[in-house]
């Protein structure tokens, strides 16, 4: 069965076209197309206002470049939440609409969760129970994952996300604006054990929750100073930057590495599934490859374009739902800005 | 950026520590609390001072905070809502990406991040005037990123650095407020 998955929960308008909850047919984020020369005209910067101008091109295209048409389409997904409330009323109401006309059932699906499932799409052969790792801008989430839909929440961070710091980290060391992925190739030509950052709650060995914040502020005093120690940013030099970028990305990373394998011992998990957007980190991947090795332990990632926001995790999800429980389905819910999917 | 003046007091005076046990769950504010600046000497110290701020708020509060990286906002926040009687459970979180969080207490806490909110078309967008003159407490950090849009009656809140883990906290109670007229 075909499933069309419309994410609009953040900045992206996105949607794909999924057969049977795998195999990926097309999978358009609007971000990545040139609007300018495709649409012609100003694409206004509103995100709401966006995605309301964009969301039927963007399903047009992606039903176009899956080689299908809307009557081919057997579900609709659609995410309720959690994001921006006028943001997904756009996806929200526009997938009843789509849905209702053509009398098609249609899943509401959680934008974390779907991160987590994009992991499945990706490594079908992954073995349950896992230890499931949410790496994100807006979420640091740990938990223990019984099957698609049945999860247990061991911890989370009780301040900043783990992407939020890497991109607060970033304007510290003034790259460019949304710089996570900055600080990850400047890391490459740095010393990882230059500083000894402090690695959050890494000592509370029964917590499975993380913390941030406290990395954030000793990066900014080593980089600022503090009190009447001010210093000028601008006269680390390159490698002294660099340096920075290495220490703080494996402060951050250890402790991620370190938690998940410690809950995928105790609670005798067959893997581990990382989703979200850190986990394109290529120092993740190294980090848990290694930690793993010991244990014989399979780590799993998405692919790359499943990363990042996109709709093809989220068609996935919406049929894997609905293929276990028809009743997920309905025209009967509303979006929701905050939106819990650990149970 | 208007400060308010006023000599720095420690956030553990005496008069902090009598209102630490009384907690109100009905909708009236409970502590009023004047304009001042304290100094924090550590993170417990800032989320105590949130927490009594927490207490002196009502229904269609907002409250604007201004400060770097790192200063203390969150923290600040963490005892806000508690102050407003939020679950303990329902952790507060940076908001930075997801812009929004919700925290259920005696009164609804939206607390909002401006971070990666460039212009107030952006703002409008999060439904932001909805929560700001609705039914709960509106809490907003990078406040500056949409001055023109706060409310006349907004509480300030400025947070600065001034040792390892010390901060200076000036708070400025808009007219009108501060229990008499309430």
């Amino acid at each position: 069965m075909l499933c069309l998955g419309i994410e609009t929960s953040c900045d992206e308008t996105a949607a794909a076209v999924v057969r049977d909850g795998r195999e990926i047919l097309s999978n358009i984020i609007a971000t990545q197309l040139d609007l300018h020369a495709e649409y012609g005209g100003v694409v206004p910067e509103l995100a709401c206002r966006r995605h309301a101008q964009l969301i039927d091109r963007i399903v047009e295209k992606a039903l176009k470049e899956g080689g299908v048409s809307l009557k081919d389409v057997g579900l609709v997904s659609v995410v309720q939440g959690p994001g921006l409330i006028g943001a997904l009323l756009i996806g929200v109401n526009f997938a009843k609409g789509l849905a209702w006309s053509r009398g098609l059932p249609l899943v509401p699906t959680n934008h974390v969760e779907a991160h987590v499932y994009s992991c499945f799409m990706s490594n079908p052969q992954m073995e349950l129970p896992a230890i499931g790792l949410v790496a994100s801008g807006g979420h640091t989430s740990l938990f223990i994952m019984e099957n698609v839909g049945r999860y247990r929440k061991l911890g989370e961070t009780t301040d900043d996300a783990v992407g939020e710091s890497f991109d607060k980290v970033a304007s510290l060391l003034g790259l460019p604006y949304m710089g996570g992925p900055h600080v990850e190739k400047l890391a490459l030509k740095g010393d990882a054990n230059a500083i000894p950052f402090p690695r959050g709650l890494s000592k509370k060995k029964k917590s499975y929750d993380f913390s941030y914040s406290g990395l954030k502020t000793a990066v900014l005093y080593h980089v600022k100073g503090y009190g009447n120690k001010k210093r000028d940013p601008d006269k680390l030099s390159d490698q002294e930057k660099a340096d920075v970028a290495a220490s703080f990305q494996e402060a951050a990373l250890e402790v991620l590495v370190q938690k998940s394998l410690r809950a995928a011992e105790q609670f005798r998990a067959k893997s581990i599934a990382v989703g979200g957007g850190v986990s394109a980190n290529q120092r993740l991947r190294t980090l848990f490859a290694e930690g793993a090795r010991n244990l014989a332990l399979p780590v799993y990632f998405p692919e790359r374009r499943l990363c990042t926001d996109n709709a093809a995790m989220v068609a996935g999800l919406g049929h894997w739902l609905y293929a276990q429980d028809p009743g997920s389905a309905t025209y009967d819910f509303d979006a929701r800005a905050s939106m819990d999917f650990l149970r | 950026m208007p400060c308010p003046g006023g000599t720095a007091r420690d956030v553990k005076s005496s008069q902090q520590r009598e209102n630490q046990n009384s907690r109100k769950t009905d909708e009236q504010p409970a502590e009023p609390l004047a304009s001042g600046t304290w100094i924090s000497r550590s993170p417990a110290q800032t989320v105590e001072l949130g927490t009594k701020t927490g207490r002196s708020l009502a229904k269609g509060d907002v409250v604007a905070l201004y400060g770097e990286l790192g200063s203390g906002k969150t923290t600040f926040v963490k005892g806000l809502a508690a102050g407003l009687g939020a679950e303990r459970e329902e952790g507060v979180r940076s908001p930075t990406f997801v812009l929004l969080n919700l925290y259920k207490g005696r009164l609804p806490v939206y607390h909002i991040d401006l971070y990666r909110v460039h212009s107030l078309e952006r703002l409008r967008d999060m439904g932001y005037e909805d929560y700001a003159f609705g039914e709960g407490v509106t809490v907003i950090e990078w406040a500056e990123r949409a001055e023109e849009a706060l409310p006349e009656r907004t509480m300030r809140v400025w947070f600065r650095s001034v040792g390892k883990r010390s901060r200076e906290i000036r708070i400025q109670v808009p007219a009108g407020k501060g229990g008499i007229e309430r």
